[in-house]
């Protein structure tokens, strides 16, 4: 199956069909899941307004974690097949994922501060978080820092995945120290803990961040695609 | 390994290196795991703290126990075995109340706990208000006040 989408040409046809699609999604969704969560939903027992945050910071960490996720499966895709497709996906998708990553950094900071009384502390939650960010600045320095483009790929794939070892930090952090940062409200075992009135709007946030990610990063792999394309071909020229 | 293609050689030499890797990270953490927590309970504090060292208490406002004191606000912090009277003198979070979580920075003075720093724990439950209030009308309510 990967072989078979990781041909450009036929990459190009899909996504040109799906693009219309997701950008359609992410319009609709962010228009009601905006609407929702700063209109149309309850303020909180304890925080009041100020847990409409978490229909911004929520979804965006969500984001953050899965676009680590899927770039971690493009760099193995690009290690161990070697396909040049894979390795365009991962550089696709880093600036999104380090952009998911700073907004929960800030978005979680202005919650902190009047809830918590603080903007910052060094607990688990909010150190790993902040080293996932890290992480997807280092992967875009070691991936761009070459002359060649393509020499980065192999050593900001291998920093991909040595920093896969972080996520179940960031997603189970909560369970296994004592955190200043609260537990899981929706992914947990024993069901959400969370009004199913905030869970709509919070739903909703994540699908139209979802579907604006994918459609960013076919818009970015069909640049990297046609700039690699460019650049071979000047190489071309250039020994000719 | 000889029969292997280049393929599966990088996969495996990936899985060995990664998992090294992880592992590494694992016992790294499980070592640190005492000074990884970001507060210690009232059952735990006198064990991991010396006097006068700077460290952070955790648990829950006991019912009852706030007081206005000469040099400030007393309370106790206590985990439901263990707790420990506080001192602080500043700014209280508006979340501060009995029955609250709370984190507090502060030392050891013998057997009471001088903070410098409070700061609001908030769980992970999130429920309109007008729930909450319902709740409270029909007697079922386990939150706190």
């Amino acid at each position: 199956m990967f072989d078979y989408l990781a041909n450009p040409t036929r990459f190009r046809k899909i996504t040109a069909a799906l693009l219309p699609v997701v950008v359609m999604v992410s319009a609709i969704a962010f228009a009601l899941g905006l609407y929702l969560a700063f209109f149309a939903s309850p303020a909180d027992y304890q925080q009041g307004e100020t847990v409409r945050i978490m229909y911004i910071h929520v979804p965006a960490a969500w984001m953050a974690m899965l676009t680590y996720i899927l770039m971690a499966v493009a760099a193995i895709f690009y290690l161990v097949w070697r396909h040049p497709l894979a390795d365009i996906g991962a550089r696709a998708m880093a600036l999104p994922g380090a952009g998911f990553a700073l907004i929960t950094l800030l978005t979680g900071s202005f919650w902190g501060r009047p809830i918590w009384g603080t903007w910052w502390v060094w607990d688990a939650r909010l150190t790993s978080m902040l080293i996932l960010f890290f992480l997807y600045l280092g992967y875009m320095a070691l991936a761009d820092g070459f002359e060649r483009a393509e020499r980065g790929s192999k050593p900001a794939c291998l920093l991909l995945l040595v920093g896969v070892i972080n996520l179940p930090i960031i997603k189970f952090s909560v369970d296994w120290w004592n955190t200043l940062h609260q537990g899981s409200s929706v992914l947990r075992l024993d069901g959400p803990s969370i009004d199913p009135a905030m869970l709509k709007p919070l739903l909703v946030m994540a699908l139209a961040m979802l579907s604006w990610f994918i459609a960013i990063t076919i818009l970015q792999m069909s640049r990297l695609i046609m700039q690699r394309r460019v650049s071979n071909l000047e190489a071309r020229e250039s020994w000719s | 390994m000889r029969d292997l293609s280049p393929k599966a050689k990088r996969g495996i030499a990936l899985l060995m290196v990664v998992s090294a890797l992880g592992l590494a990270v694992m016992l790294v953490l499980t070592a640190l795991r005492d000074h990884v927590v970001f507060f210690y309970g009232p059952s735990d504090i006198r064990d991991q703290a010396s006097q006068g060292q700077i460290v952070r208490l955790g648990g829950l406002v006991a019912e009852n126990s706030v007081t206005t004191l000469a040099d400030g606000i007393g309370f106790t912090i206590t985990d439901g075995t263990s707790s420990m009277d506080v001192v602080y003198a500043g700014v209280l979070p508006d979340l501060f109340r009995e029955g609250q979580g709370v984190v507090t920075e502060g030392v050891l003075d013998n057997d009471i706990f001088r903070a410098n720093n409070v700061l609001a724990k908030h769980d992970e439950t999130y429920m309109p208000a007008e729930v909450a209030d319902m709740l409270k009308d029909q007697g079922v309510w386990k939150g706190q006040e």
